[in-house]
């Protein structure tokens, strides 16, 4: 039976972030979670493998959130087990701590053959817990691969990079990130739900994995994010309005000019 | 006498020569505030020939890794070759460029120095206490994250056309050639499809007309089309355009091209922040949308309220006119 570890992150809806705009700090405690999305194409990657051959998919997070939400999501699309690792200690965690706690966490779970990770998070788009898990794994990995197949114990994947598609096979375990493009989240029935609701999910702390509070949050982290604040918007935000579609093009038009934009 | 510096040399690598030009100019003023070297690294089979260019671009040294397995730049053999002269010569700063096969090699080499790595960094200056500030855009455009990497090296990747690449000046520099064993690949490359580039990229567009949802066909991009061709630009799309009625395949905003034209045009855009990400910095940007509400008039300069298939090619009409008299 191939065994699949999917790797989620509740990340921020950033399309719900605010800003205060006197301080451009920003406003995230009432902003809605959810699964990354890229995690989902991972997630339901992992799923359609186990519609065609023997798995079990099982999802995993890290987080210092009461994440059960998102991975009840998971259990509803059709994961069979979902291991939620909390604690306080986790707070402010960079990739190098974050990227820790999974490798223990995966180690716990004792065995894989497969893990699958979206490329990047959403709100944080840094595109290194993937490929830093798998070096603390010490297992070969496919980053940014857009389609998926395996045969027997190898795995074979085609990755987008800037200018070219690369076809590339490894032996698992092994590890792979997953972009937009490899396939379309489905959206779990009602009844899929229901059921996913009685699902145990099965928690762990930083002790029950032995992991030591050095290596995690700030003190585990090479990261210090100094500040964060929202981008100055100084746009003009000018109405053209008039009688026709004409009138309002050559106004425009005129607007563009003056600002040096077209022409010449 | 000038002191020697207390700090250790600033790197850069990219396989996007372009990229690394970009590097070697962030790089050498970089290396300046800390009064210590700027130093390419070269990996590759014969590609000691580029030390001297990369010198000329501002490299007081170049590390070149000669080597017949580094050839096509398989990732463990690389970053092996990386971590080999990171731990040898100890620099204080590594910058890479963001491409994706960059991104993979810093988090990798990150992950092997147990180091902090900030990727896609859009602002690189050092503090008063010697330490490379790191900005990026983070929250899907919402907001620009200020990093200190507190361990050696202090990693950060830089996307394309962020920096100024340097002027070229005719200068020596140090070759140290490096030899070491390196690490078998763990994956094999079986094929390769060349992604067909546009023949200008859209980065380099003074003029970009952007269509969204709100295009109804595919053929409609010929409205588009004529008035960014009005204005010597290019046409760009949406993620929606691309990933849902797979129209394209290329896409501007946060997971795609980021932008920063004279002018950019949005049509039919409705402005979801990703989208908002990838065009943040153009210097006028105008939005014509029929629903007054669209987030797109938030961060525009001219806003028009309207039915696209009208005001496009009444545009192109009275710029055409316009500029001609002008």
């Amino acid at each position: 039976m191939l065994r699949i570890i999917v790797c989620v992150k509740q990340a921020l809806d950033v399309t719900q972030i605010r800003a205060d705009p006197a301080t451009r700090r920003l406003i995230t405690t009432d902003a809605p979670r959810k699964i990354s999305d890229f995690d989902k194409n991972a997630l339901e990657e992992a799923i359609r493998l186990k519609e065609k051959m023997e798995a079990e998919v099982t999802v995993l997070t890290a987080t210092t959130e009461d994440a059960k939400m998102i991975l009840r999501e998971a259990l509803a699309m059709g994961a069979d087990k979902a291991h939620l690792v909390r604690d306080s200690s986790f707070e402010n965690s960079d990739t190098l701590a974050t990227s820790h706690i999974l490798a223990e966490a995966v180690k716990k779970l004792g065995g894989f053959d497969l893990i699958l990770c979206g490329e990047a998070s959403v709100d944080s788009y840094s595109a290194q817990v993937g490929p830093r898990l798998a070096e603390r794994l010490n297992i070969p990995q496919i980053t940014y691969a857009r389609k998926l197949g395996l045969d027997g114990d190898i795995v074979i994947a085609e990755r987008t990079l800037e200018d070219r598609y690369e076809t590339v096979k490894t032996k698992m375990p092994a590890l792979v990130t997953v972009t937009a493009e490899m396939n379309e989240p489905r959206i779990p029935s009602l009844m899929a739900i229901m059921k996913a609701s009685k699902k145990e999910i099965i928690t762990w702390s930083a002790g029950d994995l032995n992991i030591s509070k050095e290596k995690v949050g700030e003190t585990g982290s090479a990261i210090q994010v100094t500040e964060v604040l929202a981008p100055k918007a100084e746009r003009k935000r000018v109405l053209i309005k008039g009688e026709s579609a004409a009138e309002v093009a050559e106004e425009l038009a005129k607007a563009l000019i003056k600002e040096g934009v077209v022409g010449r | 006498m000038k002191a020697m510096s207390q700090h250790g040399e600033v790197w850069v690598f990219s396989e996007n020569k372009d990229l690394m030009l970009e590097l070697l100019g962030k790089g050498s003023e970089l290396a300046q505030k800390l009064q210590t070297k700027l130093a390419a690294v070269l990996l590759g089979r014969g590609v000691e020939k580029g030390a001297k260019e990369f010198m000329g671009y501002g490299a007081q040294k170049v590390y070149v890794v000669d080597n017949a397995m580094l050839e096509k730049l398989p990732s463990e053999p690389c970053i092996s070759a990386l971590t080999h002269l990171v731990r040898q010569y100890k620099p204080e700063i590594f910058l890479f460029g963001s491409t994706r096969r960059g991104k993979e090699f810093a988090s990798r080499l990150a992950s092997r120095l147990e180091t902090g790595c900030v990727p896609d960094c859009t602002y690189l200056s050092i503090d008063s206490n010697g330490r490379l500030l790191m900005g990026r855009v983070v929250y899907g455009g919402n907001a620009v994250a200020t990093q200190l990497c507190r361990v050696n090296p202090q990693i950060a990747t830089v996307p394309s056309r962020v920096f100024e690449k340097p002027s070229y000046k005719e200068r020596e520099g140090e070759v140290i050639k490096v030899d070491m064993k390196l690490e078998e690949p763990r994956t094999e490359v079986v094929e390769v499809k060349e992604i067909e580039a546009p023949k200008v990229k859209i980065e380099e567009a003074k003029v970009v007309v952007a269509g969204g949802r709100g295009l109804e066909k595919k053929e409609d991009f010929k409205i588009l089309e004529e008035l960014a061709e009005t204005l010597g630009g290019q046409v760009a799309y949406t993620r929606p355009l691309c990933e849902d009625r797979k129209w394209f395949t290329d896409w501007v905003g946060l997971s795609g091209h980021k932008i920063k034209p004279a002018l950019y045009i949005g049509c039919g855009i409705s402005g979801v922040i990703q989208h908002v990400a990838g065009i943040r910095d153009s210097k006028i940007i105008v939005a014509i949308n029929k629903d007054p509400e669209a987030p797109i008039f938030e961060i525009a300069d001219y806003k028009i309220v309207g039915d696209l298939y009208e005001i496009i090619p009444a545009l192109a009409e009275a710029l055409k006119k316009l500029l001609k008299t002008g």
